[in-house]
């Protein structure tokens, strides 16, 4: 008797039938963020489909994809960010990158280049003229934010960069460049870490 | 008809009412019978577009995270592409999920040769779009597009599965934009394939055989033209 | 906890140490050894052959563990390593010098099996011939590659600087793309005065077979070479197999690589010794975790340096976790091969990506992990991961594999399948170099976690799952008794969870590692990951070979597959569950 194979037919026919019944259970709750978080986590039954893009896995803190430039917006007299009219980002007020290069240098397939800014007189100012990355070399190790001493080149999260040519995978400092509060929105507990190190510092 | 013949645009480089004039202009079919040929690329690319099969070709490690899209979580059955073909007789799409070597080459270009058009490439990963990590080695060839057509580049490494159904969301919009009247598969005449690379000393490009041939002859050339393409010095900028 | 019954009556236990090695290798041979040291016998070449003979018949020497070369600028040197089944232990070192020009080797294989493929990798990457190989011919590259790309002197095309990091990326990095410094614009480089018009490439060969029929008909027939192509529907990666058949019969199957060899070893010895750790991920992509461990214990051992007790344990949970996603994944795809089409695949996908999500939230990405650091890792868990880990490893990871072993395992299609298919008895499986899952299915009982402990694994309490006959049976219940003992030790792991630190010593990226040389293994759910490093002082590593288990176990697959079908191959090829990014690195 093949009682091996009619008990695999069994489980399968099980499996069949509880989706269903739960799909019944959560019909009325379709693309629900909530509904999603639950039936995702390790306790959770049912579809374990994610519907995107109505329904988007959020990625955790630690995600990292492609890195960014992290700058301090210019602030105007009420201590509010200014916000550029044309691009709606907020003005960069300073560059937290001083183009020390230790990115560059601990970059596994070396796909950062940094331009040192220089003053009139020619000496080296602590600012970058120029900063690339190629994303069609990048591995997205995070090296270059686990090493960054000022805090200023940082994983992003945004993975919907998908287009029709190539030229657009050449970053450059324009691209890179992502507000502070970007920065603290989508990393709350490592910015929570910087800010108590920053203000423990400054004490001292 | 006017007695030069002007190449036809691309419709990126044109205005909405240009290209439409255009179109007009060129084209045998006008008036309502245009608005008939409208409604036909609806309903022709909407069946295209969402029963889009793949051919499963993964290399290396973006193939996984493709099989993740295919599995439950990331059901890319819900885009109608849930079956992978194992022929390109069969297939609409390469998606290249990984790096592309060079001992692997002819067999991708012979490959993508045997597919029947319509057919689409996706770039999925680093290594396909440019090489990736391993851009440095002897054995990469530096991008798919190298020697096949690209539609699509979904950058990462590797890209998530919600990336790579963006990618795949976004190849469907290009196929929306498709239109009969200047689609090349009915136009007259059969379409040439790639011709496949030749593995020799190294990967032998066989659209460059001349080139190679006379330059590897007089290394000054070689040199001369090397020397002609890269390094900016000290200071200089490049545009 | 070493297995330390002696194989051979009246030797003595501690045959690890080189110098009681070498006073036995001179009782036979007295002018074999050239020198000998705390790590390693050099050896003279002429005499190795019969060393070797009398290494694995009378000290019973049976496994060969890896075979490298190195190129030191006036010789190459030729790294063997040697173990033992019954002993276990850290392997014995054997080296051989040989001069620059017309370097050559006696060959292993008629004493080791195991060593045929390594040999051919290192004629393809040093063009050291060696004398003897049944079949020497490139493997990695194609027949008719110019130039030997390992040695120090070759350069390839978009070669750069000789180490990381560039010069030109910093202070003045002004980006320029790698085709614009290359002549061709593209990444190749020919000889000079070479005719691309004329150039025929040369014809690909299968090696001759001599097989004899069992029985003889009346009708002649001839046998056809059938080209199981880089690409094919079952989901291995790009590999190729010349088959031989007769008919449906299989008799020899040769396996062609190199599809995806992406030159990790040449890009490992420009990287820095940190810069390595994120290209170890995309070695064996399933397994991100277990790799960064296995190279960050070979790089520890040349520092000497111990990460701390949270380290460790987080360290052992994640290899542990990789491995039952591993194991999961092998077993559905060996049911994709049968032609199960996708369906248990599937379930075992679903606590896999469970599991991926975990390593997501800790590492930051779900496959490339990239997560261990020279001396400890390199972020801490939360007590959020402990409690979810927790809750996978009690009631879900218990339970799916419950359920997978009484759907899967008990299926008569599949029994008749599996059963006595695909045989490898247990002393072949030990002279072809296989490790594994593959070797405890033959009825070995070796785990280096036993053998020789890495990391804490001598505090946990876990048996070795062994098979009796070798089939593919074996193979694939030994992956369900393996998954089983994960649990346990995931358990007791998180169990015994310290707080504390994760890393010793500051954050460094620049490691600078004294000279000299180690080589590294761990038991990886594919087999043995070993890493040989060689160190000369710097920054970067002088050579970085990795051994691959999943290269050395396709040794095999011509044996296993010998007087089976076509069908029943494909399914050998999925038991012994390869990976392609660790076959070709």
């Amino acid at each position: 008797m093949a009682l091996g194979l009619l008990n695999g037919l069994r489980y399968t026919a099980s499996r069949l039938v509880k989706t269903y019944l739960s799909d019944l259970k959560h019909l009325g709750r379709r693309y629900d963020d909530a509904l999603l978080k639950e039936r995702q986590s390790v306790r959770g039954s049912g579809i374990f489909t994610v519907q995107y893009p109505e329904e988007r896995l959020p990625a955790p803190e630690n995600f990292r994809f492609i890195p960014f430039l992290v700058y301090e917006p210019a602030l105007d007299e009420n201590g509010q960010p200014k916000i550029d009219p044309t691009t709606g980002k907020p003005v960069i007020g300073k560059q937290r990158c001083t183009a020390c290069g230790i990115c560059a240098k601990v970059c596994p397939p070396q796909c950062i280049w940094i331009v040192r800014a220089t003053t009139p007189e020619g000496k080296p100012k602590p600012q970058p003229a120029e900063f690339y990355i190629d994303i069609d070399v990048c591995m997205n190790c995070g090296l270059c934010a686990e090493f960054c001493p000022f805090d200023a080149i940082k994983m992003d999260h945004v993975y919907e960069l998908a287009g029709y040519e190539r030229q657009s995978h050449i970053f450059d400092i324009h691209t890179l460049s992502k507000p502070a509060s970007y920065h603290a929105q989508i990393h709350p507990t490592d910015w929570a870490r910087e800010e108590a190190e920053r203000k423990a510092k400054a004490k001292k | 008809m006017s007695q030069e013949q002007k190449p036809i645009p691309m419709q990126g480089m044109l205005s909405e009412e240009e290209w439409l004039a255009e179109q007009a202009r060129r084209s045998v079919w006008t008036g309502p019978l245009n608005k008939f040929i409208d409604l036909l690329d609806l309903i022709y690319n909407w069946g295209r577009r969402n029963s889009i099969w793949p051919m499963g070709f993964g290399l290396a490690c973006c193939a996984i995270e493709m099989i993740c899209t295919s599995a439950t979580r990331f059901d890319i059955a819900r885009f109608g592409m849930e079956l992978f073909r194992a022929t390109p007789r069969q297939a609409d799409l390469m998606i290249v999920a990984g790096t592309l070597t060079k001992k692997m080459a002819p067999a991708v270009v012979r490959l993508y040769n045997q597919m029947a058009e319509p057919k689409y490439v996706v770039a999925m990963g680093a290594c396909a779009s440019g090489g990736g990590p391993f851009k440095e080695g002897y054995n990469v060839v530096s991008g798919v597009d190298k020697l096949i057509p690209v539609d699509v580049y979904v950058p990462g490494c590797p890209p998530t599965p919600q990336a790579l159904l963006y990618g795949l969301m976004q190849l469907q919009k290009k196929i929306d934009r498709q239109s009969i009247r200047e689609v090349p598969w009915y136009r007259k005449g059969i379409s040439e394939g790639v011709p496949e690379p030749i593995l020799g000393p190294d990967l032998i490009d066989a659209r460059r055989l001349e080139e190679i041939t006379a330059f590897t002859a007089d290394p000054e050339k070689l040199a001369a033209r090397a020397l002609q393409l890269h390094k900016p010095t000290k200071g200089e900028k490049k545009e | 906890m070493v297995a330390n019954t002696p194989a051979v009556p009246d030797t003595p236990i501690h045959l690890t140490d080189p110098h009681v090695v070498a006073e036995h290798i001179k009782t036979q041979y007295p002018d074999a050894v050239e020198a000998v040291s705390a790590q390693c016998i050099v050896l003279k070449k002429e005499h190795l052959l019969d060393v070797a003979r009398y290494l694995h018949d009378n000290l019973a020497f049976d496994y060969l563990n890896n075979v490298t070369s190195v190129d030191w600028l006036d010789h190459f040197e030729v790294v063997y390593h040697l173990s033992s089944m019954e002993r276990g232990g850290a392997p014995l070192t054997l080296k051989v010098n040989t001069p620059r020009d017309n370097p050559s080797v006696p060959s292993l294989v008629p004493v080791y099996r195991g060593a045929d493929f390594q040999e051919r990798e290192v004629y393809d990457m040093m063009g050291i011939r060696f004398e003897g190989h049944p079949y020497l011919r490139r493997i990695l590259m194609w027949e008719g590659f110019e130039g030997y790309p390992l040695r120090k002197d070759y350069k390839e095309p978009y070669y750069e600087e000789e180490k990381k990091p560039f010069g030109s990326r910093w202070d003045q990095g002004y980006h320029i793309l790698a085709e614009d410094r290359n002549p061709w614009h593209d990444n190749v480089q020919y000889p000079a005065n070479f005719d691309a018009l004329a150039y025929q490439p040369p014809r690909d060969t299968v090696p001759v077979v001599e097989a004899t029929r069992a029985a003889l008909t009346r009708l002649r027939t001839d046998k056809i070479v059938l080209n199981f192509g880089p690409q094919h529907p079952s989901t291995h990666g790009v590999l190729r197999l010349k088959v031989t058949l007769d008919g449906e019969t299989v008799y020899a199957v040769e396996p062609v690589f190199g599809y995806l060899h992406r030159n990790h070893e040449k890009i490992g010895e420009r990287n820095t010794y940190l810069g390595n750790m994120p290209f170890t991920d995309r070695l064996d992509y399933f397994n991100a975790m277990a790799n960064n461990l296995a190279y960050a214990i070979t790089v520890e051992k040349m520092l000497g340096i111990k990460p701390p007790e949270r380290a460790e344990y987080i360290r052992v949970i994640m290899a542990e976790l990789s491995r039952w996603q591993n194991h999961a994944s092998a077993l559905g795809f060996i049911y994709n091969e049968l032609g199960a089409f996708y369906t248990p695949f599937m379930y075992a996908f679903e606590e896999r990506e469970l599991i991926l999500d975990l390593f997501e939230a800790v590492a930051g990405s779900r496959m490339m992990c990239n997560y261990m650091r020279f001396g400890g890792v390199a972020r801490d868990v939360t007590d959020d991961f402990i409690d979810k880990c927790k809750y996978l490893v009690n009631e879900r990871l218990p339970r799916r594999t419950d359920e997978l072993e009484a759907y899967m395992a008990k299926n008569e299609l599949f029994l008749s399948r599996a059963k006595n298919i695909g045989i490898l008895p247990r002393d072949l499986a030990i002279n072809y170099s296989t490790a594994g899952p593959v070797l405890r299915a033959s009825g070995v009982k070796y785990d280096i976690r036993r053998a020789e402990p890495y990391s804490i694994y001598d505090r946990f309490e876990f048996d070795i799952p062994t098979g009796t006959v070798g089939d593919l049976y074996d193979r694939f219940m030994v992956r369900f008794a393996e998954m089983r003992q994960s649990i346990k030790i995931l358990k007791q792991a998180l169990e015994q969870i310290p707080p504390g630190e994760i890393m010793t010593g500051k954050k460094n990226y620049q490691v600078r590692v004294p000279k000299g040389d180690a080589y590294g293994r761990a038991e990886n759910p594919k087999g043995e990951l070993g890493f040989y490093v060689v160190s000369d002082g710097s920054a970067n590593p002088y050579r970085y070979h990795v051994r691959a288990p999943s290269f050395i176990n396709l040794t095999a697959l011509n044996q296993m597959c010998l007087g089976h079908k076509v069908a029943d191959m494909i399914v050998i090829l999925g038991s012994i569950d390869i990976v392609m990014g660790e076959v070709d690195r």
